[in-house]
């Protein structure tokens, strides 16, 4: 798993962003993307739009992955997005899943979310996808 | 600095507290990415004088959850600090989950803190193989006092001894027939004992044991480790962690051991990256150079037994005497 014009290991900050203590999902998919070779950055419960922000810059990774089965995606997603583009890491791709209604799914894509997927993915889905965006693919 | 000395670019940001910079030259010497061989280089000069403390011990002692208690004690006192924290790589798959920075809680504005979590990449022994140039990275960077956490594994790795100027092994109570069996690699690399989650019952045995099992060791240059005590979730003896650490870093300067372990370790530093690039070379060549090909050959026949091969190559090639 190369990443973009690096030798490495694909690098992947996986995250749960708010008041949200269902971990499963993010955990299932974290085992994931590291059975299939990337480095998973798991940064655990409740962190701030700010903390998964600084968190991705510090560890230098190519995709961001969040997680939020709380229903508060409206407001944490976009704010996350926000911060990435003051930072100039505008470059950095952001997937997310959890409990997301189709309506609210749509919104975030256009505000720059990648791709979102609800409950039932399958994890070879996720990962094919988690490399083609680590890879720069659209 | 002085104008005339030219640094690569991403040397100067380093130096200068960009943190994409530092984080994205760390990302690179992790890669063996040549563009890090300068600024390694530019930067070497203002590295070997901060504190560097590994953290080791078996899995879930709580090493991460020390280190937040210590950075949190650290930067109460307005020092600021560099965290690598290794994890282990899967060796079928490569991959890895690196959870060391669940622990972390920090002040949401706070540039006081870098840490950086890091997968082990196939190297043995609790560290990674980048692990040492990225200590010098997060030192150049300018931060006051580093941390290292090791993979925690069943043994202890003793890695650490060659990048740490403290080792901090962490235990906790009943680990009884661990700690027998980690007996001999604990006196090598212990320069302080944590026995965590001393909120549990049975801590004060296990410092008693320890104290005994330290009693009976002559103690490594003069130094007999340190016990001490710990809660993260109490939380207490943080600060008395601190001060065991400091007490042998202070040991260090006094008995002139910092600059002897210093001089040791660089030189097998240099000594094995000659190793490598040699190794490599002499393993390319084996195959390509014909002469060579026909030494192998001889081995491979039972000819020539490895040693012997080795020793004739060796001397045409590389001896001097
Ligand atoms: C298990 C569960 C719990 C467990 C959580 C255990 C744990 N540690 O995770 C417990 C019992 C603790 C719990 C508590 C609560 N829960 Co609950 N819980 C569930 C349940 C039944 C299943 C969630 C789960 O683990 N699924 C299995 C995992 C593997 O699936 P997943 O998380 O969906 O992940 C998949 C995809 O979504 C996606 N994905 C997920 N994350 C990510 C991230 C990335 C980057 C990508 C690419 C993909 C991805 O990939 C995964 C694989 O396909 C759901 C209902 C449901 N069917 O989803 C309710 C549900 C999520 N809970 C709910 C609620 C309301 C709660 C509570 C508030 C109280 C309550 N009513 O039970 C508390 C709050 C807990 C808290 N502190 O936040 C609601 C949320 C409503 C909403 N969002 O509008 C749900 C939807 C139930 C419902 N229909 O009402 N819950
Ligand atoms: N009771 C108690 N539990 C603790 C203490 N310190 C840590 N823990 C718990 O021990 C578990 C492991 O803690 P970590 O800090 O992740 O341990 P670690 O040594 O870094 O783990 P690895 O990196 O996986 O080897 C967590 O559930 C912590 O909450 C303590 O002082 N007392
Ligand atoms: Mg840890």
């Amino acid at each position: 798993m190369v990443r973009r014009g690096r030798s490495g290991p694909i690098r992947v900050l996986i995250a749960k962003p708010g008041l949200d203590g269902h971990d499963r999902g993010a955990k299932v998919v974290a085992r994931a993307l590291r059975d299939a070779g990337m480095e998973v950055i798991y940064a655990g419960l409740r962190q701030t739009p700010e903390e998964v922000v600084r968190a991705a810059l510090e560890e230098d990774v190519d995709l961001i992955g969040l997680s939020i089965l709380s229903g508060a995606h409206m407001a944490l997603f976009p704010r996350i997005l926000e911060l990435l583009r003051a930072q100039k890491a505008a470059r950095i791709p952001v997937f997310a899943g959890g409990i997301i209604p189709d309506e609210d799914a749509r919104k975030l894509k256009k505000a720059g979310i990648k791709a979102i997927f609800g409950p039932g993915t399958s994890l070879q889905e996720i990962v094919t996808t988690a490399q083609r965006l680590a890879r720069g693919g659209a | 600095m002085s104008p005339a000395v030219r640094q690569p670019p991403g040397a100067r940001a380093i130096v200068e507290g960009d943190r994409r910079a530092l984080a994205q030259t760390i990302s690179a010497v992790e890669d063996g990415d040549p563009t890090a061989a300068p600024i390694l280089r530019a930067l070497y000069p203002r590295t070997g004088r901060v504190p560097i403390v590994g953290l080791t011990g078996p899995l879930g002692v709580g090493k991460s959850s020390l280190l937040n208690a210590l950075i949190g004690h650290l930067r109460a006192a307005g020092k600021t600090v560099g965290v690598v924290a290794v994890d282990p790589s899967s060796p079928f798959t490569g991959g890895s989950v690196l959870g060391d920075r669940i622990r972390l809680e920090r002040k949401p504005d706070d540039d006081g803190i870098f840490f950086r979590s890091m997968a082990s990449r196939g190297e043995a022994g609790g560290v990674a193989a980048a692990t040492r140039e990225v200590t010098r990275l997060l030192e150049a960077a300018g931060y006051d006092v580093l941390f290292v956490e090791t993979v925690g594994s069943g043994q202890v790795d003793v890695a650490i001894r060659d990048i740490a100027s403290t080792s901090v092994v962490v235990l906790v109570p009943h680990l009884g027939d661990e700690v027998q069996t980690l007996k001999a690699g604990l006196f090598e690399i212990a320069d302080v004992f944590c026995v965590n989650k001393a909120d549990l019952p049975g801590a004060d045995l296990a410092a008693k044991d320890l104290g005994e099992l330290v009693a009976l060791g002559t103690g490594r240059d003069g130094w007999a480790p340190v016990i001490v005590p710990t809660s993260t979730t109490t939380p207490s003896g943080i600060a008395e962690l601190w001060t065991a650490v400091l007490a042998h870093e202070s040991f260090l300067d006094r008995s002139g051991h910092r600059a002897e372990r210093e001089r040791a370790r660089l030189r097998a530093e240099v000594a094995e990256r000659v190793r490598d690039r040699v190794g490599r070379e002499v393993a390319d060549r084996l195959e390509q150079d014909p002469e060579l090909r026909r030494l192998l050959d001889r081995v491979v026949a039972r000819q020539l037994d490895p040693a012997g091969a080795a020793d004739e190559l060796y001397r045409a090639h590389y001896g001097r005497r």
